[in-house]
C-alpha cells in the first residue's frame, strides 16, 4: 500500500480531494443550526486508505455521506479525479455513482428484504443500463469474489447471518468497479468473530481490485488495521492528520492521546500497567459548539488562548506531513 | 457464615424459553461464583447466553424455564416468589444496563426515580428520599447534583445518564450489581469515566459485579475472573491473566488471535474465526463450536468426530476449566496468584 502520499511529494493529483468541507444542518423551530462538519479538508491517493476516527456527533458519517454525494455540502469542494461533483446534480453525478460507492454499518437494513441477494447485488449495475441477465452473471460472480456461495443467488437477505450480510453489501458496493469505498463503520455492527472476515476481505478485495477506502470507524483498533493515513475528527472538524504510525505512536493533540488511551487493550496486564488520560465531560453538542478551540472545556493542556481563538490545522516540523490543529501540541 | 463464602453462587442454571419452534435453550448447565468485591466478566458474542443469565439471576427472565440454583448469600432465588424476590431486586442487586435512555422513565425526573427505590425498600419518607437521591447523584460524579435532581432523563447526556442508572441502582447499597453491556453504547473517552467510576464504587462498597460484555478490553480492564460463553454453555472460566495469557479453548484463543490490536506491532493478517455464532434453535449435538473450530479442523478423522458428536465437559486444572475434549492448558505460573 502507498506511503509516499505526502502532499508536495506527490505528482499526480490524488483520487480524492476535499477541501473545507462543511454542513449545516438547519435547526428544527427555536434551536440553532447544527455545524456537524466545519471546515474539513484531506487528500485520498488511489489504492489508499484513509481512516476517519472520532466519536458519535463529530462528522465523520457526514463528510462520507457528502463525498458519496447523499448529502449536498453547504460550502467547500470535494474533487474526484480532478473534477468538481460538490454540488453536480444527481442527474449529473450518476456516471461518476460507478467509481464512487458506499458500504453502510448495518448490513440487513440497508438490504431490501424483498429482494434475492443477486438481484440486490446488480441493483447498481441495472441503474448504470446493464441488461438484467448480463447483471445476474455479474452478480454471482461477486458473490463468489466476497466469499458467498454462489448457489446462494436466490435466497434473501434474513437466510444470513450478519457477517455475510456485510458481504453482500460488500459486494453490491463493488458491481460497478469502484474507484472509491466508503465504508462507514462497515464491522461495528458485526460480531468480534467475524469483524476479522470482514476486515481481512476488505483488505484483500483492495489488494485486488486496487481500492480507495475512505475508512469511517470509532473503532481505533480496527482503524490501525486497515488504514495508511488516520484523521482524527471533533466536532466536525480535523484536529490531527497524518500517517497512521505517527498518529498512533506520537499522537500530538492531547485529544488523540485521550483516545488512544481510553481504549481498553485485550491484556490485563498492559491494562494494569498503563497511564490513562481520562477526559472530564462530555463530547459538546456541535449546535452550541464552545468558542476557541472547541475542545477547551475537556483538554488537560488548555490555556487562556485557547479559550479564544480556534487553532488552524498545521504541520509541526517543515516537510513533516502530519497536520495538527493545537496551541500546544505533544512534541516527540 | 464466613466472609469467605461467595455472595453469588449459581450451580447447573438453565434457561428454555418456549418458542413455536420448539423449546430453546438459551443458557445451559452454567455454574459460576462471585465472591465478595470481586467482578466476574461475562464474555460472549450475540446468542451466546451472556444476557439471559444476567436475567435469570435477577429473576427477570419472564415466559422462560429455570433450573438449577442461584444462590445470593446462601439464599435460594429459584423457585422464590415474586414478592420476595422484589425485595431483593435493588436492594440486594441490582442491575444496569445498556442503554440508559430505555430504563429510565421520561415523565419522572431523575430524582424521583431514585429516591422511588429509597422509598420501596427502607419506608423512607419524601423529602430524606430527595436527599439521600441528590447524595447518590453527587456520589457517582453529576455536578451540580442539587440542581441536577430535579431533570428529567432526557436532558443528560449518554454518559450521564449512565451515571444516574449508577445512582440508582446503588442508592439502596446492594451487595451484588450486574451490568449488561453498560458502556458499549457509549464513546471511548466517557466509558473509560464509566469503568473508572465503577471501579471506585466497587472499591469504596466492597461490591460484587458481573460485567457482561462482548468486548476483551472492557474484560481485561475490570474484571478478575472470566467466564466465556459460547452457544449457551461455559466455554471457558478462569482469572483473567490466565484466560489472556494461557486460553485454553480454541474459541477464546481464536477470539483472542481475531482482535485488532492497538499494542500490535505488526500488521500481520488478523486470524479470523471462519464462519458465524450457532443458532440456538436446532443446536448441535456435540461442541457448539466445533463447525468453525480451528483445533478440531486440524484434528484426525477419529477426532472430529468426537468433537461432532460428544458434548465436551467443562474441565481442567484448579480454578481454570474449558469446555473441550482437546483442551490445551499451557503453563502459567500465576494460577496460585490471581486466586482471591
Amino acid at each position: 500500500m502507498t506511503t509516499s502520499t505526502l502532499p508536495g511529494t506527490d505528482p499526480a493529483p490524488p483520487l480524492l480531494r476535499v477541501r473545507d468541507l462543511a454542513m449545516t444542518f438547519p435547526g428544527r423551530r427555536r434551536s440553532s443550526p447544527v455545524r456537524a462538519v466545519d471546515g474539513v479538508g484531506f487528500d485520498l491517493a488511489a489504492g489508499e486508505t484513509l481512516g476517519l476516527v472520532g466519536e458519535s456527533g463529530c462528522g465523520k458519517s457526514t463528510t462520507g455521506r457528502m463525498i458519496v454525494r447523499l448529502l449536498e455540502p453547504t460550502a467547500g469542494t470535494v474533487e474526484y479525479d480532478g473534477r468538481s461533483i460538490a454540488h453536480l446534480s444527481q442527474r449529473a453525478m450518476k456516471p461518476l455513482r460507478r467509481d464512487i460507492q458506499m458500504v453502510f454499518q448495518d448490513p440487513h437494513s440497508s438490504l431490501n428484504p424483498r429482494q434475492s441477494v443477486a438481484r440486490i447485488i446488480a441493483d447498481p449495475l441495472l441503474v448504470q443500463g446493464a441488461g438484467a441477465e448480463e447483471a445476474r452473471k455479474r452478480a454471482v460472480e461477486l458473490m463468489e469474489l466476497v466469499g458467498l456461495i454462489p448457489e446462494h443467488a436466490d435466497r434473501r437477505p434474513h437466510e444470513f447471518s450478519g457477517g455475510q450480510a456485510q458481504r453482500i453489501g460488500i459486494a453490491r458496493a463493488l458491481a460497478t468497479g469502484p474507484r472509491l469505498v466508503v465504508a462507514d463503520e462497515p464491522v461495528s455492527a458485526l460480531d468480534v468473530s467475524v469483524q476479522a472476515q470482514i476486515v481481512n476481505l476488505m483488505e484483500r478485495l483492495q489488494d485486488e481490485l486496487g481500492l480507495a477506502y475512505l475508512f469511517i470507524a470509532h473503532d481505533l483498533s480496527v482503524v490501525k488495521r486497515v488504514c495508511d493515513r488516520v484523521a482524527v475528527m471533533y466536532l466536525g472538524r480535523i484536529v490531527e492528520i497524518g500517517a497512521k504510525d505517527r498518529v498512533y505512536d506520537a499522537p500530538a493533540h492531547p485529544y488523540t492521546r485521550a483516545l488512544l488511551s481510553a481504549v481498553p487493550l485485550p491484556d490485563p496486564a498492559a491494562e494494569r500497567a498503563r497511564e490513562r488520560i481520562t477526559l472530564l465531560g462530555d463530547p459538546p453538542s456541535p449546535a452550541a459548539p464552545p468558542p476557541g478551540c472547541t475542545f477547551h472545556p475537556r483538554c488537560p493542556k488548555a490555556q487562556a488562548v485557547c479559550r479564544t481563538e480556534a487553532p488552524a490545522l498545521r504541520s509541526l516540523a517543515p516537510g513533516e506531513p502530519r497536520e495538527v490543529a493545537c496551541h500546544f501540541p505533544e512534541q516527540d | 457464615m464466613a466472609d469467605t463464602a461467595p455472595l453469588l453462587t449459581v450451580r447447573d442454571l438453565s434457561v428454555t424459553f418456549p418458542t413455536p419452534r420448539g423449546p430453546v435453550r438459551a443458557v445451559d448447565s452454567l455454574s459460576f461464583d462471585v465472591p465478595h468485591g470481586r467482578t466476574l466478566g461475562i464474555v460472549g458474542e450475540s446468542g451466546s447466553g451472556k444476557s439471559v443469565t444476567s436475567l435469570a439471576v435477577m429473576g427477570l427472565h419472564t415466559g422462560a424455564d429455570v433450573t438449577g440454583s442461584v444462590a445470593l448469600d446462601g439464599r435460594e432465588l429459584v423457585g422464590l416468589p415474586d414478592q420476595e424476590l422484589n425485595r431483593l431486586r435493588g436492594r440486594r442487586m441490582a442491575m444496569i444496563f445498556q442503554d440508559p435512555l430505555s430504563s429510565l422513565h421520561p415523565y419522572y425526573t431523575v430524582g424521583e426515580q431514585i429516591a422511588e427505590h429509597h422509598r420501596v425498600h427502607f419506608g423512607t419518607r419524601r423529602a430524606a428520599a430527595r436527599a439521600r437521591a441528590i447524595e447518590a447523584l453527587a456520589e457517582v460524579g453529576i455536578p451540580e447534583p442539587r440542581r441536577r435532581v430535579g431533570e428529567y432523563p432526557h436532558q443528560f447526556s449518554g454518559g450521564m445518564r449512565q451515571r444516574v442508572m449508577i445512582a440508582m441502582a446503588l442508592v439502596c447499597e446492594p451487595d451484588l450489581l450486574i451490568a449488561d453491556e453498560p458502556t458499549t453504547a457509549l464513546d471511548v473517552t466517557v466509558q473509560a469515566q464509566i469503568l473508572d467510576l465503577l471501579a471506585r464504587l466497587q472499591q469504596e462498597r466492597r461490591l460484587s459485579v458481573v460485567m457482561i460484555t462482548h468486548d476483551l478490553g472492557v474484560v481485561a480492564r475490570v474484571a478478575h475472573e472470566v467466564l466465556v460463553m459460547y452457544g449457551g454453555r461455559a466455554a471457558e472460566q478462569a482469572p483473567v491473566d490466565a484466560l489472556f495469557a494461557a486460553p485454553a479453548h480454541p474459541y477464546t484463543r481464536g477470539l483472542l488471535d481475531s482482535l485488532p490490536r492497538l499494542d500490535d506491532p505488526d500488521d500481520v493478517p488478523l486470524r479470523a474465526i471462519p464462519g458465524s455464532p450457532p443458532s440456538l434453535l436446532d443446536p448441535a449435538p456435540g461442541c457448539a463450536f466445533a463447525p468453525r473450530c480451528a483445533r478440531a479442523a486440524a484434528g484426525s478423522a477419529e477426532e472430529r468426530a468426537r468433537c461432532t458428536a460428544e458434548r465436551p465437559a467443562l474441565g481442567g486444572p484448579e480454578g481454570h476449566t474449558a469446555a473441550c475434549h482437546f483442551a490445551a492448558f499451557p503453563a502459567f505460573p500465576a494460577y496460585e496468584g490471581v486466586a482471591p
